[in-house]
């Protein structure tokens, strides 16, 4: 069966909330909000994203300013750049690319826990104490 | 196929050596702490790490893997040599204290790989503060140090092979490392912290594991 890919092109910007069934190639810029759930995402080499990504697999050769979140993979190739925190089970980054925010790789089926209050009290550290220095390898 | 052909064909094999071949500049190293480290974040859900280094893709998922863990990558390196080119150098121990948007004790491990080193002590003590701060009781930190100052300007990133091996791969850097420092001095440096385990490798490289007080 052929499977539907499209795209938009190098020209076109888009401002606000994309949503789709089928998988999609962004080589424009598109700001705001991106969701294509059961979906393949990929950002080509002239794409240029400000947005909160959603989808089941996003592949990024372009620019990413924004969250990633994926259910299937994240994948950000040689050149490519995201600078966001990314939620997925599965990343690969590529020797060259460009990644600064956070990756959370979350086991399927486990829980997160309940968020932290933003100041907990730091414990009162023990006192330093070298242990024995072992000579290794 | 003629005599040609076949003198063609092997030259083209001893062409391809080199690259089949590992690189000469990305030696492995044996690691002993890093098995030890990775013991300590076992036990937690969802451990959440901070990696000090550059990104580097095969970590991230040798981590995710293995702990299914929440990685914040800050690379500290590419701070430093911002800095220097920019001629900034004495304001970097104030942008390491207020570098990390972390709160307190969110953090259950910390790769701070051979980032010490490069720094000098101002920057290295508000650093090394910020690292205690974000990591939680019984949290675990490893630091690799040096033992010698090479002359060149680079840094090194560390490329997880497996539990027990690391491949050194050195990259340009802005400057080199800036202080050998000796075991007290690095335990001075971590007043919040015990060291747990400590090893010296046949590479002259300290590896040592912080552990936080519960």
């Amino acid at each position: 069966m052929e499977k539907d890919i499209v795209n938009i092109g190098k020209s076109v910007v888009i401002k606000g909330e994309l949503n789709g069934s089928e998988d999609l190639t962004i080589e424009g810029h598109v700001e705001g909000t991106i969701q294509l759930r059961e979906h393949v995402l990929t950002i080509g080499p002239n794409g240029r994203i400000k947005a909160q990504v959603f989808a089941k697999a996003v592949i990024v050769l372009g620019e990413v300013t924004g969250n990633v979140t994926a259910t299937d993979k994240v994948d950000i190739r040689d050149n490519g750049s995201v600078d966001g925190d990314i939620v997925s089970p599965r990343v690969a980054i590529a020797e060259g690319a460009h990644f600064r925010g956070s990756v959370d790789m979350q086991r399927k089926g486990v829980q997160a826990p309940a968020a932290k209050p933003a100041s907990q009290a730091p414990a009162a550290s023990a006192p330093a104490a070298a242990a024995a220095q072992r000579v290794g390898a | 196929m003629g005599l040609l052909d076949r003198i063609a064909t092997r030259r083209l094999d001893a062409d391809a050596l080199p690259a089949l071949s590992a690189p000469a500049d990305e030696p492995i190293f044996a690691t002993k702490a890093l098995r030890k480290f990775l013991a300590s974040l076992t036990s937690r859900e969802m451990p959440v790490l901070l990696d000090l280094g550059p990104v580097v893709g095969s970590n991230v998922s040798f981590f995710g893997e293995q702990l299914g863990c929440k990685i914040f990558v800050e690379d500290i390196f590419a701070d430093v040599d911002r800095h220097v080119r920019e001629g900034r150098l004495d304001e970097l121990p104030a942008f390491l204290a207020r570098r990390f948007p972390q709160a307190d004790g969110e953090v259950d491990g910390i790769l701070c790989w051979d980032v010490i080193d490069h720094l000098e002590r101002a920057a290295a003590q508000a650093l090394a503060g910020q690292l205690t701060r974000v990591l939680r009781p019984d949290g675990a930190l490893l630091g690799f140090f040096g033992t010698a100052q090479p002359r060149e300007a680079r840094y090194t990133k560390y490329i997880i092979v497996d539990e027990v091996n690391l491949k050194h791969r050195a990259y340009p850097a802005a400057r080199g490392r800036q202080t050998i420092l000796l075991n007290r001095d690095i335990i001075r440096l971590f007043p919040g912290l015990r060291v747990s385990d400590s090893f010296l490798l046949q590479n002259n490289l300290r590896e040592i594991l912080f552990r936080k007080g519960s």
